[in-house]
C-alpha cells in the first residue's frame, strides 16, 4: 500500500492531498458507504412504494390537495438543497485542509438542517390539526412513515456532523477525521436527494393528482 | 475503596479467555464465534422439526397442537433461516473469505464483531419469546392480518420483528464487510476472475444482503408501528393494504433464498475441483452464472404470491423470470458434472456431501420450476409439496453446502481434521434420512394435506407416508448426534493435519492451520487462477510474497460492538413489552457507545518483525 500511496502523492505532486483517500482505511470507509448509501436507496424505494400504494387511501380524512402547502415545502427544499451546496464548500475547505473554512461550511449546513427540520416539525403540527395523524389512515401512516424516516435521518445527519466537528476541532483535519466528513457529506447528498423525490412524487404529485 | 482490589480484580476480567473473545476483532475468530452460534440455533430448530414430525406421527395426535404448533413451526423456518443458514454461511465465509484473496485482515473488523453479536442478540431475543409470553405463531413469513394485534395478541410478533430486526441490521453490515473486503483488499495479481469459487458466490451473496435486507428492515417497521403505535399500513377498515407485506417480505425473501444457496455452490464447485483434482470446468460460465442468478434472484418474488390475484399478466410475467433462473443453475450442475469427469476423485466426506447434493438440488430445481408454472401452483400453493421442495433446496443445497464446506475448512479452523469414518456415517444417516423424509412429502403434499396443519384424519390416507417422513427425520437427527460427537472426539485427538491437509489449489491452503493472527507474513503474489496449485505445479512449496517482510499493523480488540449490541437488545425488550421508556433507554445506550467508538482513539498495534519470524512456519510448511 506504501506504494501507491507515494504514488497518489507524486501524481497530484501540484493539487493538494486529498487526505481522506490516502489510507485503505479511508478508501474502505469511503466505498463502504457507497454501498450503504445504495441499502438506504432501498429502504426508501420500499418507503415509496408503500406510499404510492396507499395515498389514496384517505377514508374521508383530508387529502393531499387539503392539506399541502407549496410555497412553504419549497422553501423548506431551497433549504434543504443549499445545506447540499454548503456541505460541497465544506469538503473544498478541506481538501485545501483549511480547518476554519470546513468548520464554517459544516456549521452552516447543521444550522440549515435544522432549520429545515423545524419547518417539517411545523408541517406536522399543521397537518395534525388538520385532521391528518398517523393512526388516522393508511394515507396518514405511510405518510408520515416516508417523511418521519427523512427527517429522523436529517436528524441524525445533524448530530453525526456536528459531532465531527467536534472532532475536528479537537484533532484538525488528520487522515482520520477526512474519511468521515467525506462520508458524512455524501449521507448529506443522499438525504437531500431523497428529498427531491419527497418534494417531486409526495407533494407536487399530490398537489397535481 | 479499595482500589488496588478493584484493579486487579479488572486486570482479572481482561486475561480472561471469555472477555478474549467478547472482545475479538480477529475474522477467524468472528468466524468460530458464528460456528457457534449457528450451531447452538441448529440445535434448537431441529428440536422443533422433531416435535413437528413427532406431532404428525400419528392422526390426530395431541402431542402439539394448536398454537404452540404454530409457534413450534414459525420458529423452526424463522431460526433455520435466519439463526442457522446464514450465520453458518458468515462463519465459512469469515474463515476462508479473507484467506482466499490474501488479505490480512477484513475492511471493517469493528463492524464484523458488531455483525455477529447483533446476529446473536436477534436469536435469543427472539427465542426469549419460549419463556416470557408466547413465541411467534404467524409463520416464518408473518403475513398480515395474521399477524396482527387482531388475530395474533400477545408479545409473539414483536420477539420476531424486532429480533429479526436487530440481527438483520447485522446481517446487513457483514454483507457490507465482505462486499468492501472482497473489492478492496486483494492480493496483488488477485483479479476478480482469479477469484475462487467460494470468494465469488460470498461476493454476490453480499450483494443480495445488501440490496434485499433492506426490504426487510421496511417491512418489519411497518408491522412494528402498526402493532405498537396504532398505523394503518394493513388495517382494511383504515384504507391499508395487507398484500403490501407480501411483496415487501418476498422482495427481500427471494433473494434471501439466493443468499443462503449462492455460497453453498461456492463450497461445492472449491470442494468438487480440490478433490477431483481438477481446474473447474467453465470457470468464466460460473462466474457468469453466479452474477445472473444473483440479478434474477430479484425479479421473481411474486412467484410466492401466484395465488394472490395478482392478475394473469404479472403472474405469466414472474413465472418466466423464474423459469429463467434454471438456466443458469444448470449451466453450474453441468459444470461440476465436467469437472468431475475424467478427474482423480477423492470420496472424502466433504466430497460426499458435494456429490451428494448435485441429484438432491436437481430435484428441489426440478419441482422449483413446476412450482413456477402459475396454473400448477394453484393445485401445488400451500400444501406440502412445497414444503418438500424448499427443504431439497434449503437441506439438499445450503445444508449439505455447510457440512461440506465444514469437513472441508475443519483443518485450517482448528488445525485436525474431522474424523473421516463418523464422517460418512454422517453422510449415509443423514443423506438417506433426508430423502426418506423429504421425498415423502412430495406425494403427502400431492395427495392434499396442507402445510402448516397439527393434524390429519386417519381416512386421508396420510398416516403411513407421515410416519415413513418422520422416521426419516430421526435419522437425520441420529446423524447430527454422530457429527457432534465427531467433533468431540476429533477435537480430543486433535492430531495435526497440516497446512495443506487435501492438497488443494488455493491461497488460505499456503498459510498454517490454524492461521496467525495476521494470515500472510508477507502478502502473496498471485499468477493464476487457483494460485497455490500453480505454485505447487510450478515445484515451488510457497507463495511468492509480493513485499517484503515488513511489522504488521493490526486492530486492537474491543469490547464496544458487545455493548452496542447490548443496547440493541435492551432497546428490543422495550419495544417487545412495549415499554416506549426502555426502548429509548436502549437506543440511547446504541448513540452513547457509537460516539465513544467515533471519539475512540485506538489505531491498533504493530506486530513486531521478530514475532512474525518465530511464528513463521515457512520453513515445514509442506504438509
Amino acid at each position: 500500500m506504501a506504494s501507491t500511496e507515494t504514488q497518489q502523492a507524486q501524481t497530484h505532486a501540484d493539487a493538494p492531498v486529498q487526505l481522506e483517500k490516502t489510507t485503505l482505511e479511508g478508501r474502505n470507509k469511503i466505498l463502504g458507504f457507497w454501498l450503504f448509501i445504495g441499502a438506504e436507496t432501498v429502504l426508501f424505494a420500499c418507503l415509496f412504494g408503500t406510499y404510492l400504494a396507499l395515498q389514496q387511501s384517505t377514508v374521508g380524512g383530508p387529502n393531499q390537495g387539503e392539506l399541502f402547502s407549496i410555497p412553504l415545502v419549497a422553501l423548506a427544499t431551497v433549504i434543504l438543497l443549499t445545506s447540499s451546496l454548503t456541505s460541497v464548500l465544506g469538503i473544498v475547505g478541506m481538501h485545501q485542509h483549511n480547518v476554519k473554512k470546513t468548520q464554517f461550511w459544516f456549521g452552516v449546513t447543521v444550522l440549515l438542517g435544522l432549520a429545515f427540520l423545524i419547518l417539517e416539525i411545523y408541517e406536522f403540527y399543521h397537518y395534525v390539526h388538520e385532521g391528518l395523524g398517523f393512526t388516522s389512515n393508511a394515507f396518514g401512516s405511510s405518510f408520515y412513515t416516508l417523511l418521519g424516516t427523512h427527517g429522523a435521518h436529517v436528524a441524525f445527519g445533524i448530530v453525526w456532523i456536528t459531532g465531527l466537528m467536534i472532532q475536528v476541532a479537537k484533532q484538525g483535519l488528520t487522515k482520520v477525521t477526512t474519511p468521515k466528513l467525506y462520508v458524512a457529506s455524501l449521507y448529506w447528498h443522499f438525504v437531500d436527494v431523497i428529498w427531491v423525490f419527497i418534494f417531486t412524487v409526495v407533494y407536487l404529485m399530490g398537489k397535481v393528482g | 475503596m479499595t482500589g488496588g482490589y478493584n484493579k486487579q480484580w479488572l486486570e482479572r476480567f481482561r486475561s480472561h479467555w471469555l472477555w478474549d473473545w467478547i472482545t475479538t476483532v480477529d475474522h477467524k475468530k468472528i468466524g468460530i464465534l458464528y460456528l457457534l452460534g449457528g450451531g447452538f440455533f441448529f440445535i434448537i430448530g431441529g428440536l422443533e422439526a422433531m416435535l413437528i414430525r413427532i406431532q404428525l406421527f400419528f392422526p390426530n395426535n395431541d402431542f402439539m397442537v394448536g398454537r404452540e404448533f404454530n409457534e413450534l413451526l414459525t420458529m423452526h423456518g424463522t431460526t433455520m433461516i435466519f439463526f442457522v443458514a446464514m450465520p453458518l454461511l458468515f462463519a465459512l465465509m469469515n474463515v476462508a473469505v479473507p484467506l482466499q484473496i490474501g488479505a490480512r485482515d477484513v475492511a471493517f473488523p469493528f463492524l464484523n464483531s458488531l455483525g455477529f453479536w447483533l446476529f446473536l442478540a436477534g436469536g435469543i431475543l427472539m427465542n426469549l419469546g419460549w419463556f416470557f409470553g408466547n413465541a411467534p405463531d404467524a409463520g416464518w413469513t408473518n403475513y398480515v392480518p395474521i399477524a396482527a394485534n387482531e388475530y395474533s395478541a400477545g408479545p409473539g410478533i414483536e420477539y420476531y420483528v424486532l429480533g429479526l430486526q436487530i440481527s438483520g441490521i447485522g446481517t446487513l453490515i457483514g454483507g457490507l464487510n465482505f462486499l468492501v473486503t472482497i473489492i478492496n483488499m486483494r492480493a496483488p495479481g488477485m483479479s476478480f476472475l482469479r477469484m475462487p469459487l467460494f470468494t465469488w458466490t460470498a461476493f454476490v451473496a453480499s450483494a443480495l444482503i445488501l440490496f434485499a435486507f433492506p426490504a426487510l428492515t421496511a417491512g418489519l417497521f411497518l408491522v412494528m408501528f402498526e402493532r405498537i403505535f396504532g398505523a394503518a399500513f394493513f388495517d382494511v377498515a383504515l384504507g391499508g393494504n395487507p398484500v403490501i407485506w407480501q411483496h415487501l417480505f418476498w422482495i427481500f425473501g427471494h433473494p434471501e433464498v439466493y443468499i443462503v444457496i449462492l455460497p453453498a455452490f461456492g463450497i461445492m464447485s472449491d470442494v468438487i475441483s480440490t478433490f477431483s483434482k481438477k481446474r473447474l470446468f467453465g470457470y468464466n460460465s460460473m462466474v457468469f452464472a453466479v452474477l445472473l442468478i444473483g440479478f434474477l434472484g430479484f425479479m421473481v418474488w411474486a412467484h410466492h404470491m401466484f395465488t394472490v390475484g395478482l392478475g394473469p399478466v404479472p403472474n405469466s410475467i414472474f413465472a418466466i423470470a423464474t423459469m429463467a433462473i434454471a438456466v443458469p443453475t444448470g449451466i453450474k450442475v453441468f459444470n461440476w458434472l465436467f469437472t468431475m469427469w475424467g478427474g482423480k476423485i477423492e470420496f472424502t466426506t466433504a466430497m460426499l456431501w458435494a456429490v451428494g447434493f448435485i441429484p438432491t438440488f436437481v430435484l428441489g430445481g426440478v419441482t422449483g420450476v413446476m412450482l413456477a408454472s402459475p396454473a400448477a401452483d394453484f393445485q401445488f400453493h400451500d400444501s406440502y409439496f412445497v414444503v418438500a421442495h424448499f427443504h431439497y433446496v434449503l437441506i439438499g443445497g445450503t445444508v449439505f453446502g455447510l457440512f461440506s464446506g465444514a469437513y472441508y475448512w475443519w483443518p485450517k479452523m482448528f488445525g485436525h481434521k474431522l474424523n473421516e469414518t463418523l464422517g460418512k456415517w454422517h453422510f449415509w444417516l443423514f443423506f438417506i434420512g433426508f430423502h426418506l423424509t423429504f421425498f415423502i412429502q412430495h406425494f403427502i403434499g400431492l395427495f392434499g394435506m396442507p402445510r402448516r396443519h397439527f393434524t390429519y384424519q386417519a381416512t386421508d390416507g396420510l398416516t403411513l407416508l407421515n410416519q415413513i417422513s418422520t422416521v426419516g427425520a430421526f435419522m437425520m437427527a441420529i446423524g447430527t448426534i454422530v457429527l457432534a460427537i465427531n467433533i468431540y472426539i476429533s477435537a480430543k485427538k486433535a492430531i495435526p493435519a497440516g497446512n495443506d491437509p487435501w492438497d488443494a489449489r488455493t491461497l488460505e491452503w499456503a498459510i498454517s492451520s490454524p492461521p496467525p493472527e495476521y494470515n500472510f507474513a508477507q502478502l502473496p503474489r498471485v499468477r493464476a487462477m487457483d494460485a497455490f496449485w500453480h505454485e505447487k505445479m510450478a515445484g515451488n512449496k510457497t507463495m511468492e510474497p509480493a513485499g517484503p517482510l515488513e511489522p504488521i499493523h493490526m486492530p486492537s480488540s474491543t469490547h464496544l460492538p458487545f455493548f452496542m449490541t447490548l443496547g440493541f437488545f435492551i432497546s428490543g425488550l422495550g419495544w417487545v413489552f412495549r415499554s416506549l421508556e426502555v426502548g429509548v433507554l436502549g437506543l440511547v445506550m446504541v448513540a452513547l457507545v457509537m460516539f465513544t467508538h467515533s471519539f475512540n482513539h485506538d489505531h491498533g498495534y504493530y506486530i513486531p518483525l521478530k514475532d512474525i519470524k518465530s511464528n513463521d512456519p515457512k520453513k515445514g510448511a509442506k504438509a
